[in-house]
């Protein structure tokens, strides 16, 4: 079946437009997107960006009901890329008398629409993996997760609470890891498959049917952790297949320069932006050469450890220890702190953009879900957390836009981001956050 | 069927706990749990792979973190999975351990046999070779198909790339990646006594890990395959041979690694300006400081446990001695040091670990110091703080009078959502305030003398050495590491029915004077340390019953 898309059901609920209850429709795929000179069509690509504590309230955006966004001073480094990008504030989350685990809360009921019942506590897959599980399967890579915080434990993608992504945080490491060994590159002329190849797949094969017997000793919990180990065995000899192929032409791809000897990890600002910056442009070319298409950033810890050198204090306790300056009305140095989680998010944008693909550029073939953990970083509020959607997602998407969500749950955005990205999603969450209602002003 | 037969499971319990167990002893019957897998730490897998092919192949590569489950990593790893992403980098550092076991030189040693050929299979010498490691890497011996399986796996590899040792590199890379190798998998057997325990290869890898942190050496696997970890005698022999060995301290320490959060040093970081003195080799310093004390104190000394609170033996090295004051013999080395009487030094918890682990990069924190003695060291959970606070007069304090953390803190008492929490932190943390956040000495604050006198739990201190003096007669303190013990040991937190049994075990420790040797001699001979249950199809049984039993909600 198909559906022209103007079959969605439009209609508006509390002042922002929703598209109501629809089934997924298969015609957002490659409708709008354009093909490679090759024909192959270009694929759609997700990701997500994460900063931690949001803005100073009243310095983000303007909520002055213009169509567009009104950027305000906390966010004047994504100015150059307003049509790039649309902007979300206003929606909620209602926690169900749950109590509200600070720092967790926030961004684990926007990422995956459950509330949590204690900190910790994550059953349900974040978006990305389920959006992952759609899209990964047909790439070296199912989903390459990163942090610029210099720890592993920094990652904000799990598929429940015991299986969680770890990031990768080294720049060096993650250029070994997609452009060392194991890497083919799609443009190069001559194509022969190392002989170690076959070996080591053949090796996976055999511990994936031997292990299977594994499962009879195995209890309930057990075997669906083992269910987790079969998957990743899969992908792991899939990574091999592909690498006994010979992969399609991508022109946009270039193999990177490899980044410096030497480097350093931590949580000082500058050594954090300067990581940030070598993993994107490590990721970007990841995304061109098509390794991967799902991807997820970490910028900041939701308890942001970033600060500057010579400081005592990190983001995270200026904003409950750093006075409210009386002569601005907002803490001085928690302002100066937000703006460089934008200044990274723009360089993260640009990165995107400076990558040509078909007709336009990585950015329009890619669907970035940018979000923080609160919407008052001084009184960590769960409310009013701000989410922005950035790049076309191939044509699916429009951009530039502000929508407030009037109070509505949060989880209108993630639903909306699924059903972009081809998950067939109806609805979303679960207790009082649950939707069924897309946002259909961004559509196409 | 499952209900009937946890209800006949029960009775049998019930009627049984007031029968004499199998040994003679009054040790009180328990349910036991089921058997989880638990993810080999980084750690172990290192000691693994050092123990079976020695310390000179390198283990490159990075290992997912655990997650932090009641107070440890060790139950993090009974949750563990294994995602696509980690599974990837296992491949990578099986490969490359693989290749550097068969290389030219370290085959001369490993591999023991030499084929007939070295450009194509041989199936003997593999079979040697595959047969003589999996034993170690599966804990156990290779069942016949499993070796066959690992030795066609490095025949058809020889083939392929015209290498024998190439192909018993990928045959050994096979046996590193498979889940027998990076879980820890046990199994139940039937029990004298009608119910279940481990099996006795089982029982290998629970003392082997516990005592060592790493895989069984060949005396402990024969033991098992002799039945002999099945009776008192046995499990003693072995017991009393690990606790000879040197690995015993490794044990230890990792132990303590895990219970004091010393993950948390992998991303320690200091302000180099606000603490100039605090080097990187002082981080890893500090951290094997503590660990030597302990060791020490618990095994070498075989101390009364709490003395880890108030002892002033410790261990200082080169890079330590500008901190503690202490003059340096030997600037490259370790050497033992007792802190005189008067100083403000005294147990682990004025030690520059503890100091450093638990403040911000640029300041010091009675509260995350607090809250690590109530946490760690007292299995006390604090419970989240609430959300949504607004902090308006703790800020406007902050920039005007206060000069001290007690002053500041002080704001915490007058806010009725805050003050319930944090009098169980702040008090015991600003004990520790003449530490700075790099763990260093200082009297004063901000030109304003510092205040260490508190109380905890009803006694009083004037500083932190006072604290440890607290601490050593708070019965909670031993209580909790007895209770963190079994569950590194088990890989499982004490359920209701094992409540009886933890007070028992808490009973002996007091009696042998808080010495941990014998409470894990108490530990490794109990029919508890090894009770199970075999896996049940219910998903609903798994973890029934999992309590924190001595994790109090404060």
């Amino acid at each position: 079946m198909t559906l022209s898309r103007r079959s969605f059901l439009r209609g508006t609920v509390a002042g922002s437009a929703v598209a109501l209850g629809l089934p997924f429709l298969d015609c957002f795929l490659n409708d709008n997107g354009t093909a490679l000179a090759s024909g192959a069509p270009i694929p759609v690509r997700f990701g997500s960006w994460f900063w931690g504590l949001g803005h100073t309230p009243g310095r983000g955006i303007a909520m002055d009901g213009k169509p567009g966004i009104t950027f305000l001073e906390e966010t004047q480094p994504l100015v150059p890329h307003a049509d790039d990008l649309n902007y979300f504030n206003a929606f909620n989350t209602p926690l169900d008398g749950r109590p509200s685990a600070v720092h967790f809360t926030g961004w684990v009921a926007a990422k995956t629409g459950n509330v949590p019942r204690t900190f910790g506590d994550t059953p349900e897959p974040t978006l990305d993996v389920i959006i992952a599980d759609q899209i990964g399967s047909e790439t070296r890579f199912r989903s390459l997760d990163l942090s610029s915080t210099g720890s592993a434990r920094d990652s904000y993608t799990f598929r429940n609470s015991t299986s969680r992504n770890a990031a990768d945080v080294s720049p060096l490491a993650f250029y070994q890891r997609v452009f060392g060994a194991g890497f083919v590159d799609p443009n190069q002329a001559d194509f022969t498959p190392a002989p170690s190849v076959m070996v080591r797949s053949s090796v996976l094969s055999a511990v994936h049917e031997e292990s299977k017997d594994f499962l009879r000793t195995l209890g309930a919990s057990d075997r669906a952790r083992m269910d987790e180990y079969f998957t990743s065995i899969r992908q792991l000899e899939h990574q091999l297949a592909l690498q006994m192929e010979k992969p399609d032409v991508s022109e946009a791809c270039g193999i990177p320069t490899p980044p410096p000897e030497g480097e350093v990890l931590g949580i000082e600002i500058d050594v954090v932006k300067n990581n940030h910056k070598l993993l994107t442009d490590i990721l970007v070319m990841a995304l061109a050469c098509n390794q991967t298409r799902v991807f997820n950033m970490l910028y900041s810890q939701a308890l942001s450890m970033v600060r500057r050198r010579g400081e005592s204090f990190t983001h995270h306790t200026l904003t409950h220890e750093e006075p409210i300056d009386a002569s601005l009305g907002y803490q001085r140095e928690v302002a100066k702190l937000h703006v460089h989680s934008m200044e990274a998010l723009a360089t993260f944008i640009q990165a995107f953009k400076d990558i040509r693909e078909g007709d336009g550029t990585l950015l329009d073939n890619t669907l970035i879900f940018a979000n923080s953990d609160t919407g008052n970083s001084r009184v960590h509020s769960v409310d009013n957390i701000p989410v922005m959607m950035i790049g076309k997602a191939g044509g699916r998407l429009k951009t530039g836009m502000h929508i407030a969500g009037n109070g509505d749950p949060i989880t209108r955005i993630g639903l909306t981001a699924m059903q972009v990205m081809g998950i067939p999603v109806e609805r979303w969450g679960t207790g009082s956050i649950e939707t069924t209602k897309t946002i259909s002003e961004i559509l196409v | 069927m499952i209900y009937l037969k946890n209800i006949l499971r029960t009775v049998l319990l019930s009627a049984m706990a007031f029968t004499v167990s199998a040994c003679g002893e009054d040790e009180p019957l328990t349910e036991g749990t089921e058997p989880k897998l638990r993810r080999l730490t980084e750690q172990q897998y290192r000691n693994s792979i050092s123990d079976v092919f020695g310390g000179n192949i390198i283990v490159a590569g990075r290992f997912d973190p655990l997650e932090r489950i009641d107070g440890l990593l060790a139950l993090g790893a009974s949750s563990a999975t294994i995602t696509p992403a980690a599974l990837e980098r296992y491949e990578a550092m099986a490969r490359s351990i693989a290749l550097q076991v068969v290389d030219e030189e370290n085959r001369k040693v490993l591999v023991s046999c030499a084929p007939a050929a070295s450009n194509t299979r041989d199936d003997a010498c593999a079979n040697t070779f595959i047969s003589s490691v999996g034993k170690f890497l599966f804990r156990r011996p290779l069942t016949g198909s499993e070796q066959t399986l690992y030795t066609n796996l490095s025949g058809a590899g020889a083939e392929g790339l015209g290498d024998f040792y190439q192909g018993l590199g990928y045959g050994l890379t096979g046996l590193m990646v498979s889940p027998k190798f990076l879980y820890i998998n046990e199994t139940a057997a039937p029990a004298p006594d009608g119910l279940h325990q481990l099996d006795g290869y089982s029982k290998a890898s629970r003392l082997s890990f516990l005592l060592w942190n790493t895989t069984p050496d060949a005396v402990l696997l024969d033991a098992a395959a002799a039945g002999e970890l099945d009776t008192k005698d046995g499990l003693e022999k072995q017991f009393n041979r690990m606790m000879t060995s040197s690995r015993v301290e490794h044990g230890v320490a990792s132990f303590f690694e895990d219970m004091l959060e010393f993950e948390r040093f992998d991303i320690l970081e200091k302000d180099p300006v606000i603490y100039p003195a605090f080097i990187l080799n002082v981080t890893e310093d500090a951290k094997e400081q503590t660990l030597r004390t302990l060791t020490q104190v618990l095994i070498e000394d075989k101390s009364d446990y709490r003395d880890i609170f108030t002892t002033r033996k410790t261990f200082i090295s080169g890079d330590l001695g500008p901190i503690y004051r202490v003059p340096i013999e030997n600037p490259e080395g370790w050497m033992p040091y007792e802190f005189p009487e008067a100083s403000p030094w005294a147990g682990i918890q004025t030690h520059l670990s503890f100091q450093a682990l638990f403040s911000h990069p640029g300041k010091s924190s009675p509260t995350l110091r607090g809250q690590a003695v109530r946490e760690s060291l007292l299995c006390q959970k604090i419970p989240e703080p609430p959300g949504d606070v607004d902090f308006a007069d703790f800020n406007d304090d902050a920039n005007q009078i206060n000069k001290t953390a007690r002053q500041r803190l002080d704001v915490h008492n007058k806010e009725a959502s805050c003050a319930g929490c944090h009098k169980l932190m702040d008090p015991i943390g600003l004990a520790m305030e003449t530490f700075d956040g790099a763990g260093q000495l200082r009297t004063t604050e901000n030109g304003v003398k510092i205040d260490t006198s508190g109380e905890l739990d009803g006694i009083t201190y004037e500083n932190a050495v006072g604290l440890g003096q607290a601490l050593r007669q708070n019965a909670s303190a031993p209580a909790c590491f007895t209770n963190r013990l079994y569950a590194y040991g088990t890989g499982h937190s004490p359920t209701r029915s094992e409540r009886q049994w933890m007070g028992y075990l808490e009973g002996k420790f007091a009696a042998a004077g808080y010495r941990v040797p014998e409470l894990l001699m108490e530990m490794v001979l109990s029919d508890a340390f090894y009770r199970v249950v075999p896996p049940s199809l219910d998903t609903n049984t798994a973890d029934a019953g999992i309590i924190s039993a001595k994790e109090t909600k404060l």
